[in-house]
């Protein structure tokens, strides 16, 4: 069924706002999404009602807690289709990736070995593993990308080839250029170069907005944040392929993640207790869990083809400004709904100044993808992100304020 | 947020109309290069220096119109001043971003335009670009140095 979106909206209470007398527009959800009514309850039914800790208590409320967060878990592995022995809940998806660096990254690899990953990653899926380099001397190698924003699979191969890449992070989807990116394909050359070379994959632009299968893509890892699919903030989660997860070593260590412990030595819990050290996020994770059931009770081949159809539609607004340019692909079929683009002679923080002023909220700024922006030849960029609240009636505040940064700023 | 509030009239005949702004400065004493990590913005500073004054001064730079706009404003009022009086005077504008009432507000001249950008935190940095660069021109050359490059957000309390 095709998502009804002024019916929808009335579930985020936050896209009920003006500002200064003017409707709110949210076009930033690729930065952080709007939360429904059924989230905020979902967690303040746990803060009211079943209040106490996880794992430990043998009384109702903690039995009701400990539910909570472990239903959070199974639902968390239906909806990105895999097993929930390797559902990793961290803080957010930067966490995530830190913990495939340090549980995996840092004890495998050295001096001759290569991790590859691509110009186009966001900070969480870069630095984790540079500074990882940086300590054990192996090299980093960078996937390129194509004049239309596509990740130049030709190069892949290439630098693949000598078989030394053991390890491979890459975005599914680019928080900049919207891309989404053949981590399927990916995972494959790696593999064909060498077997047992692990493919991590940032899902945190995916998951809100694709259907999501951890087993069809055919991949290690994948992680992912809360906050940018309709939940909290403070939860995300590291999804790992069990048996890969049973062969790695803790990265924070404490309470929850022990079997037993005596004065001087530990065995470790089970996974993936055992990289969940100390009380976790309770209610953020019956927030996911809210926000899971909201993704899936509006279907996510809905919300896709939701995405899809604005995304064309706001393509075609931008462009049809005089003197804006947009970065990324054009065809719908391989982009999310993430826009950056350029008004010339105005920078992005002026562009984003006026549409403030317009009540529109898009991103300005480098989008923490240093590299990328430097591939792009910019600065900085304006990014407009459209999510499954928003719909065409958007499009014009967002032109009309363009318009006006340019007939204000052009020098 | 209205934009009237935040881009006062002054700021933008600054923007559209720079003052001092040149990429090469005859004499040039010293050469800073800044650089706003949170936006990218990019800035030239020249200062040439003749008796303890600053004698001459330029900017070149990219960037939004609050960071031109103020490095524009600064060099206007900057210029023939002695570096000591420069220095303080770069600071009285680092506290008005701050929230501070400047003491010298008539010195600023055009540079108090820029007071009701310290309503807009993410801007500070940007109407601090040029001023923090000053800053660092006049240390540098008073440590006998003719360049320096600095790659991050220099807002901070004066040195020494
Ligand atoms: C592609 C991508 N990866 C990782 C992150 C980091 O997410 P978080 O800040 O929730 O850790 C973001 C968020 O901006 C992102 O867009």
């Amino acid at each position: 069924m095709p998502i009804d979106v002024p019916t929808l909206r009335k579930a985020f209470p936050t896209l009920a706002r003006e500002l200064d007398g003017q409707r709110l527009v949210y076009l930033d959800s690729a930065a952080s999404s709007q939360t429904p009514v059924a989230v905020l309850d979902a967690m303040d039914h746990y803060y009211r009602w079943s209040r106490s800790n996880v794992h430990r208590g043998v009384y109702t409320l903690a039995e009701e807690a400990t539910d909570l967060y472990e239903t959070a878990r199974t639902d968390l592995a239906r909806f990105v289709d895999a097993d929930p022995r390797g559902v990793v809940f961290t803080k957010n998806a930067t966490e995530a990736c830190n913990l495939m660096a340090y549980a995996w990254v840092r004890r495998n690899l050295g001096p001759g070995d290569v991790l590859l990953t691509t110009v186009m990653e966001h900070h969480a899926n870069l630095v984790p593993f540079q500074y990882a380099a940086g300590d054990l001397g192996f090299e980093v190698r960078h996937v390129p990308i194509t004049s239309d924003g596509l990740l130049d699979m030709d190069a892949a191969a290439n630098l693949v080839a000598d078989g030394r890449v053991r390890f491979v992070a890459v975005a599914h989807v680019s928080n900049v250029l919207g891309t989404i990116n053949d981590v399927r394909g990916i995972a494959q050359l790696a593999r064909a170069a060498r077997e047992d070379a692990v493919v991590h994959v940032d899902g945190t632009q995916a998951v809100p907005q694709l259907p999501v299968s951890f087993r069809e893509l055919g991949v290690d890892a994948y992680a992912l944040t809360g906050h940018k699919m309709l939940g909290p903030t403070g939860i995300g989660a590291l999804v790992v392929r069990p048996e890969l997860l049973e062969t790695m070593q803790p990265f924070l260590a404490g309470g929850e993640m022990i079997r037993d412990v005596t004065l001087d030595s530990v065995t470790w819990n089970e996974i993936p207790h055992r990289f969940e050290a100390g009380t976790p996020m309770i209610a953020e994770a019956a927030g996911l869990s809210a926000a899971i059931r909201f993704l899936e009770e509006l279907g996510m081949d809905a919300v896709r083809a939701h995405e899809e159809q604005l995304t064309g539609r706001l393509l075609e607004a931008l462009t049809s400004i005089d003197g804006v340019t947009v970065h990324g692909p054009t065809d719908l079929t391989v982009r999310g709904g993430a826009v950056s683009f350029e008004v010339a002679g105005v920078h992005p923080h002026d562009v984003g100044a006026m549409l403030s002023s317009k009540g529109v909220c898009v991103r300005v700024g480098h989008h923490c993808t240093k590299p990328l922006m430097r591939c792009l030849g910019v600065n900085a960029t304006a990014r407009a992100s459209a999510y499954l609240y928003n719909d065409t009636d958007d499009l014009p505040p967002l032109v009309e304020g363009i318009e006006a940064a340019r007939a204000f700023f052009a020098r | 947020m209205s934009m009237e509030d935040l881009y006062q009239e002054i700021i933008l005949d600054h923007y559209r109309k720079p003052q001092h702004r040149a990429p090469v400065l005859e004499g040039e004493s010293v050469h800073v290069h800044h650089s706003n990590p949170l936006c990218g913005d990019e800035m030239d500073l020249r200062v040439r220096v003749v008796d303890g004054q600053v004698d001459g001064i330029v900017f070149d730079g990219e960037g939004c119109s609050i960071s031109q706009a103020s490095a524009s404003a600064m060099t206007v009022a900057v210029a023939g001043r002695e570096l000591d009086d420069a220095l303080a005077l770069t600071e009285d504008f680092r506290r008005m971003m701050h929230g501070d009432e400047p003491s010298r507000p008539d010195d600023l001249q055009d540079g108090i335009a820029f007071q009701g950008v310290a309503r807009f935190p993410v801007r500070v940095k940007c109407a601090l670009l040029g001023w923090m660069a000053l800053r660092d021109a006049i240390e540098t050359y008073e440590r006998g140095a003719s360049a320096h490059t600095v790659e991050h957000d220099d807002d901070r309390p004066p040195s020494g």
